[in-house]
């Protein structure tokens, strides 16, 4: 089961602060939707840090980022 | 080559860089004759604007700043060149404006930005330690209340004219700047010709100044309250390392250009009552957290189409005016015949910062998503 985090039009940390949260709960894999390249490149930088793997796709303004163990 | 550019500016090398930038052109503008430990200031230019459009009387701090024009428009320049221009309101606004209106009060009380927090430290103004503590204690207040679900909910995507709004307003400064109209006998456009407002660096150089920073600051998204929020937050050192970049490189320039003066009374533009300098900046940083981003970061945003960061800006403009109308800012110290007189708030500017924490609190408190 896909762990959904709609961060859309939220602004800086929250897009990041959903995803630690997603995280913390331990569910993988988490699909994170954000619609800027700050967000993207947040969220990214977290999961590196914390040792995922993370695939980004580009849905045209918006991405979603898939975290996995 | 546009996604490698991205890729160093999303990466630590670019968040130094940038960094090095600001604390490298900062000092040069001050040689070139912007105000002492204040090669760029975001809130003391922007109080400087306010009083050039007639926002408020204080004759010593009155400019049209070309650095804040730059600064919005070499953001919105990058977000078009990579694609990231991008139209968004909504979320929260007239709570956005009020703490532009805030955080300019505190700031005020204070007499700076964080960035120039980090200049006047890299000066040798001791008394920027307080501020500097206030500014933490600010963004971990901040933190806290992001901890407990704080969130002024999501913007929306809207017309590209919305995004607009912001860059052709500082085009307008810009022409006004040029041009110089009176509007009025003893009206505005006013230019200071005493003080720290009539001390500038000529205005093409403070321009392209700004555009540079306003361009790489958009890529690599420096924020100097954002560096110490991650680090709070979640031990995330990639912002502040930007930040550390910056007092470090001013350091030496100030040494490099004999701009170096170790002191703890009669600096600069700046006062030695600390705990107001102190709580001052706590009112700040707890207001940028609360919106999402310092000053700086605020006129980014605002270039690459954030109408709610234009509106925390728009926001700091209207505080500047408010707090120079009901002298609620600081005054600096002052030395005449080797007495000092140490300088400032009085009890309206007291009353304004801890009224100001009292509203930024309430704010914290009662914006908050129930968590499940």
């Amino acid at each position: 089961m896909t762990v959904q985090v709609d961060a859309r039009g939220l602004s800086c940390p929250q897009p990041v602060i959903l995803a630690v949260e997603a995280v913390q709960k331990g569910e993988f894999p988490i699909e994170v939707l954000v619609d800027t390249v700050t967000s993207r490149e947040n969220v990214s930088r977290m999961a590196r840090s914390k040792g995922l793997k993370i695939e980004i796709e580009d849905l045209g303004g918006e991405f979603k980022l898939t975290l996995s163990k | 080559m546009l996604n490698r550019l991205t890729r160093f500016f999303a990466s630590r090398w670019g968040i130094i860089l940038t960094g090095a930038v600001i604390g490298v052109i900062a000092p040069l503008l001050q040689k070139l004759g912007n105000p002492k430990n204040m090669g760029i200031c975001v809130a003391c230019f922007e109080r400087d604007i306010a009083g050039a459009l007639g926002l408020h009387r204080a004759a010593l701090v009155q400019y049209i700043r070309p650095e804040i024009i730059g600064f919005v428009l070499g953001a919105t320049l990058a977000a078009l060149l990579f694609g990231e221009f991008k139209a968004r309101a909504g979320s929260a606004p007239i709570v956005r404006f009020l703490l532009g209106v805030l955080a300019m009060i505190g700031a005020m009380a204070f007499l700076g930005c964080p960035w120039r927090a980090n200049l006047r430290l890299a000066g040798g103004d001791l008394t920027a330690i307080f501020g500097l503590l206030g500014l933490v204690a600010g963004i971990a207040i901040g933190v806290w209340f992001l901890r407990k679900g704080y969130n002024l909910g999501r913007a929306q995507k809207t017309y590209p004219a919305v995004g607009w709004i912001m860059p052709v307003l500082m085009i307008g400064l810009l022409l006004l700047l040029i041009f110089r109209p009176q509007f009025s006998e003893g009206g505005p456009i006013f230019f200071s010709e005493s003080g720290p407002g009539s001390l500038h660096a000529p205005l093409l150089i403070s321009l392209a100044a700004g555009l540079l920073i306003g361009f790489l600051a958009q890529r690599s998204r420096f924020c100097t309250v954002g560096a110490v929020r991650d680090v709070i937050l979640m031990r995330d050192t990639h912002l502040i390392s930007g930040v550390g970049a910056l007092l470090v490189t001013a350091f030496v320039m100030n040494l490099v250009l004999g701009q170096f003066h170790l002191g703890m009374t009669a600096q600069p533009v700046a006062h030695s009552s600390n705990l107001w300098n102190f709580l001052g900046m706590t009112l700040a940083g707890l207001a940028y957290t609360l919106a999402g981003g310092c000053p700086g970061r605020q006129l980014f945003l605002s270039g690459e189409g954030d109408g709610d960061a234009g509106l925390f800006v728009l926001g700091m403009i209207v505080g500047a005016g408010i707090a120079h109308n009901f002298t609620l800012a600081a005054k600096p110290d002052a030395l005449s015949d080797g007495v000092l007189t140490v300088g400032g708030l009085n009890a309206y500017g007291m009353t304004a910062v801890l009224l100001g924490l009292v509203v930024t609190l309430v704010i914290g408190f009662t914006m908050r998503e129930k968590k499940a």
